[in-house]
């Protein structure tokens, strides 16, 4: 079955994003295929290469982007929510006057079309979030 | 992208105590260019995102709510809100912005968007729908 997966929390305060990547990887691993993962709301934060949890803990930002490398993933994060939570790439740095960047590797940002369009093409839409 | 699928936002919460009801709203209006056949649901704290002449000078937030009244100009005519959430929270339709499209079809009559729709009733809609956007 074609997924396209929306996690709408950040890491480590809410479970949302855990449940979302162990779907993900439960569905690739079971030859689902995913089209596409769409981090919106807090959910942009999933996607910044700055954090530095403990070394006891899960890598949460680590882990989506070793699973993008692994499976050739789409981890989109929204441009809209990104802008407000201060989710930078290069793009973003230059068109807003920024003085760094903080996104992690295997995400790129783009817009709301893309969760409308995973939406359309896809068999489920699967929600992760309060 | 010619298949049109039935689309269900689903709004749950409160405006301004957290921001999905904000950014579920951006969604439906991106999403209004797909031209699917989208609906809107208003269930529990959700219905307050309907409520008329909000006032958010206090709050130092910016007050969205008539962004709600452009829906019509986006082809979002159909718009569910629930009864019972309504009553349990001693409110009804009439506590809410009155929501309108217009029917080109007919002159380019003005329709009502909003529909009060029990529990069950809702239950069927969401079962009919084949996108469920959750905020």
């Amino acid at each position: 079955m074609k997924f396209t997966i929306q996690v709408n929390e950040g890491p480590y305060q809410h479970q949302a994003s855990d449940s979302a990547y162990q779907f993900t990887k439960a569905a690739l691993e079971k030859g689902h295929e995913i089209f596409r993962v769409f981090f919106y709301h807090d959910g942009v934060n999933n996607g910044t290469r700055l954090t530095k949890p403990p070394q006891d803990d899960r890598n949460v930002v680590n882990r989506w982007s070793d699973l993008a490398a692994k499976h050739n993933l789409d981890l989109v994060i929204c441009v809209a929510a990104a802008q407000r939570r201060g989710i930078v790439d290069d793009g973003e740095a230059k068109r807003n006057g920024k003085d760094a960047t903080n996104i992690a590797p295997g995400f790129r940002i783009s817009g709301l079309g893309q969760l409308v369009e995973g939406a359309i093409q896809s068999e489920r839409l699967v929600v992760f979030g309060d | 992208m010619s298949e049109t699928k039935k689309f269900m936002y689903v709004n749950r919460k409160a405006p301004y105590g957290t921001i999905y009801a904000w950014e579920a709203l951006e969604v439906v209006l991106i999403g209004a260019a797909f031209e699917q056949d989208v609906s809107l649901a208003f269930v529990d704290d959700g219905v307050y995102q309907l409520i008329e002449d909000q006032d958010t000078s206090g709050l130092e937030m910016k007050n969205f709510s008539p962004t709600y009244s452009a829906l019509g100009d986006y082809d979002v005519k159909k718009i569910y809100v629930e009864k019972e959430s309504l009553e349990e929270r001693g409110l009804s339709i009439d506590d809410l912005q009155h929501l309108t499209w217009e029917d080109e079809d007919e002159d380019y009559a003005e329709k009502d968007s909003i529909q009060v729709v029990t529990r069950a009733e809702m239950a069927d809609l969401f079962a009919e729908s084949e996108v469920m956007f959750n905020f």
